[in-house]
């Protein structure tokens, strides 16, 4: 049983490989960056526009607003970040109703990679907004104790972005190949379901998790009241 | 009994006991976590947004701990490493 897209091999060509990870990660970044790039080629600002620019609309506010709700308060700075990443795990999910599809983000090469994105983005985004210092203050946030508590935590929550990712999406394929096996008719359609819903929801998680990282490094300074939502699992 | 047969009944048992007992903690927790959701959202439907919100960031923290539980398994099942080695050793013979 094939456990992930790596072992999807295209052409091969001594040490170089084409697997099924790269060609899906590839064309789904070409079906993002052509499909923005035809849509926002004619905007108009009337209130006749096409219905490809109302949709980009719908998705780019909505993602601003969910940043927004998260505590980062110019949304603007982040969507660049953080809507890239929700667009591509929710695309490599929804693509699954292509037949031959297989995502990308159900390899642990991928999701790790989406993972170390994170881990680089925070201190980027920490420096940005608290200078120096101020980010690295707030490793000693508490008491100087904590330091190697945050330290841990920075990288278990790497690891624990990668493997949620990976083994939802994982395991979806896994249920449908071994429902197709036992109950090959109707039922893996309604796991497909499911699988599309999941797949919506670990995107909108990821994203969320890395824009709440993102705000517990940005907002030390003024933390005082609101208790930030910050997590360890 | 030979080595193979001792890792492959070990591999096979342990996948089973690491997906069953790992999935009874966040079984538990992801039912506490959704029933205390309900109940503050019938007490407080106007704050449905954020509660939505942090539930399910909630639940993904939960779920992944079950998750794990299912990678390890399956790489007991599907990508032994121990398997691997002593296969190699038989084909190196």
């Amino acid at each position: 049983m094939r456990l992930s897209p790596d072992q999807m091999i295209f052409w091969q060509h001594g040490l170089l490989k084409l697997n099924g990870t790269i060609v899906f990660t590839w064309g789904l970044m070409i079906v993002l960056a052509l499909g923005s790039k035809l849509i926002t080629r004619k905007l108009s600002t009337e209130l006749q526009r096409s219905r490809w620019q109302n949709l980009l609309e719908i998705v780019v506010t909505g993602i601003e607003k969910q940043i927004k709700d998260v505590g980062l308060r110019e949304p603007k700075k982040y969507i660049g970040f953080l809507g890239t990443l929700f667009l591509f795990v929710a695309l490599a999910s929804l693509c699954t109703i292509i037949p031959g599809y297989e995502p990308p983000t159900g390899s642990l090469s991928t999701t790790a990679a989406l993972a170390l994105c994170v881990l680089a983005a925070v201190p980027f985004f920490g420096i940005a907004e608290e200078g120096l210092g101020g980010y690295l203050k707030s490793y000693v946030e508490p008491t100087v104790i904590m330091l190697p508590f945050n330290i841990i935590s920075e990288l278990s929550r790497t690891l624990a972005l990668a493997v949620r990712l990976f083994g939802n999406m994982m395991s979806g394929t896994m249920i449908l190949a071994i429902l197709l096996t036992i109950t090959p008719f109707i039922f893996p359609i309604a796991m497909s379901a499911l699988g599309l819903l999941t797949g919506m929801v670990q995107a909108y998680i990821f994203s969320i998790l890395a824009a709440v990282y993102i705000a517990a490094a940005t907002r030390g300074r003024h933390s005082g009241s609101e208790a930030t939502p910050e997590s360890r699992a | 009994m030979d080595n193979m047969t001792l890792i492959a009944i070990a591999s096979i048992v342990t996948a089973g006991l690491t997906i069953a007992l790992g999935s009874i903690g966040p079984a538990l927790g992801e039912g506490r976590a959704v029933a205390t959701a309900l109940s503050s959202l019938a007490q407080q439907p106007d704050a449905a947004t954020t509660i939505t919100r942090t539930l399910f960031v909630g639940l993904a923290m939960i779920e992944s701990i079950a998750i794990y539980c299912f990678v390890v398994s399956m790489i007991l099942l599907f990508a032994n490493p121990f398997w691997n080695h002593v296969i190699a050793q038989i084909a190196g013979k």
